[in-house]
């Protein structure tokens, strides 16, 4: 049985936004700082450690999670995705992340990418939520700046553009 | 924060797991999820010498009726039995209560299993197994054994599992036909640990109500015989005495009495919203 001793560099082979990425961790190494230490990918925050506040949350094959509550030995083998995946390579934005910035949806920034993990998961699912299942879904992830009522807007109107509307502008209409 | 140091296994079935535990005995943890875990690890609130890692156990993560009961295996996931196509139909309660349980995101990794045995005192999954009467099946290298939801949550986030088993499924009875469910929690925001919450089942002149929060370990009781006005009064102390009997302490969240209110009157709304949804 793969056993890995608690000093042991164990090397980590996983697929990181599309790309084959490789690096060595010990057994209590948390997902999170695997990625902001030993990958360099900083877009992913830390914030409490104990999956309350969202600032980490990834996708892990797919599935919005947070990367301080898994063991980086547990994404050995396995595809994750992080905030540093959603633009293209040219800098297009995604629709969720323009949707972000012309609502004003961010101010500091530190919720930001566990907020867009955590609603690409959600809009894939549903295309067409109610405000009130976009509150729930994101009641896992603490924004001190903007009160909510901005990035609910965004994600509203990131879900109409993505079903190929034109986006309602929030209350600002 | 970073967890102390400790050895980790990646066991390749439930033997290698079993072999494991009964090596490092009290030594050892299983993590499945790790959706508790893990914040204790963190906090150094635990710190094992051996995490026995069962998260990616394939024979463990099955979620199947049969002979009056789902069984949910180790490694199954809370999202899991959410997409369950017939959750709704077989278990109404555990249908009404799975989206209380934490956020999407920790329920995408936390078990079933996993939240019955950390069997923290205001947690979902125990609630329901108790109101239910279900029972969880526990397995060490000597055998397996079953385990009513009454005797294994002892006291708090301490459950009769001994150091070499495993809670390997645990078995919830599917919906009885003609009876009705409800489930409500109190909590600051949603998703977070309940202060206190409520499962109640009715069935004819039967009620059943289970409360979890307010005790070291879920509570259910069950009256008789409650139709027309004795519906109204008789509940009502029956609801005031069983909250009285709980006990209760004061904590950051609430206060002891704040919880006999909200077992006071929510459990009558859900006591109420469980006998509309019943057949009488």
């Amino acid at each position: 049985m793969p056993l890995i001793a608690r000093d042991a560099h164990h090397r980590i082979a996983l697929t990181l936004n599309g790309e084959r990425v490789e690096g060595y961790a010990e057994p209590r190494m948390l997902l999170v700082d695997f990625l902001r230490h030993e990958l360099g990918a900083t877009g992913t925050h830390t914030g409490c450690e104990h999956g309350v506040c969202g600032a980490c949350t990834i996708r892990v094959e797919g599935r919005a999670a947070r990367a301080c509550l898994m063991l980086a030995v547990q994404a050995d083998g396995k595809a994750l995705d992080t905030v540093e995946g959603l633009a293209t390579r040219d800098g297009t934005l995604s629709p969720l992340q323009q949707a972000f910035h012309e609502n004003f949806a961010l101010q500091c920034g530190f919720c930001t990418p566990g907020l867009l993990m955590s609603l690409g998961e959600v809009l894939e699912r549903n295309p067409d939520p109610s405000e009130q299942e976009i509150r729930i879904a994101i009641g896992g992830n603490i924004c001190r700046c903007t009160g909510y009522q901005e990035i609910v807007d965004a994600a509203l109107a990131a879900a109409a553009v993505l079903r190929g509307e034109k986006p309602r502008n929030g209350n600002k209409d | 924060m970073k967890p102390a140091a400790f050895d980790y296994l990646r066991p390749a079935d439930l033997d290698e797991a079993l072999a494991a535990l009964h090596e490092h005995g009290t030594d050892a943890k299983v993590m499945a999820g790790g959706q508790s875990l893990m914040p204790m690890l963190n906090m150094r609130l635990l710190a094992p010498a051996v995490i026995v890692d069962i998260s990616d156990l394939e024979s463990l993560d099955g979620i199947e009726a049969s002979n009056g009961h789902i069984e949910i295996g180790a490694a199954a996931t809370q999202a899991s039995l959410g997409e369950w196509p017939e959750l709704a139909a077989t278990a109404p309660l555990l249908a009404k209560a799975l989206p209380n349980i934490g956020h999407f995101q920790t329920r995408n990794r936390g078990t079933v299993c996993g939240s019955l045995a950390h069997s923290d005192p205001s947690s979902e999954l125990p609630l329901c197994l108790a109101t239910l009467g279900g029972e969880v099946v526990l397995q060490s290298r000597e055998g397996n054994r079953r385990v009513v939801a009454a005797d294994f949550q002892t006291a708090m986030l301490t459950t009769d599992c001994g150091p070499q088993e495993m809670v390997v499924a645990a078995r919830f009875p599917v919906a009885v036909a003609g009876a009705g469910y409800a489930f409500a929690e109190i909590a600051r925001r949603h998703g977070d640990f309940a202060i206190v919450a409520l499962a109640a089942m009715v069935t004819g002149d039967t009620i059943r109500l289970g409360v979890g929060g307010v005790a070291d370990t879920p509570q259910v009781r069950e009256w008789h015989g409650l139709e027309g006005d004795a519906l109204t009064d008789e509940l009502d102390d029956a609801l005031n005495a069983f909250a009285w009997e709980m006990g209760g302490s004061d904590d950051v969240h609430a206060t002891a009495r704040y919880r006999r209110e909200i077992v006071r009157r929510i459990g009558r709304k859900v006591i109420a919203e469980a006998a509309d949804a019943a057949d009488r």
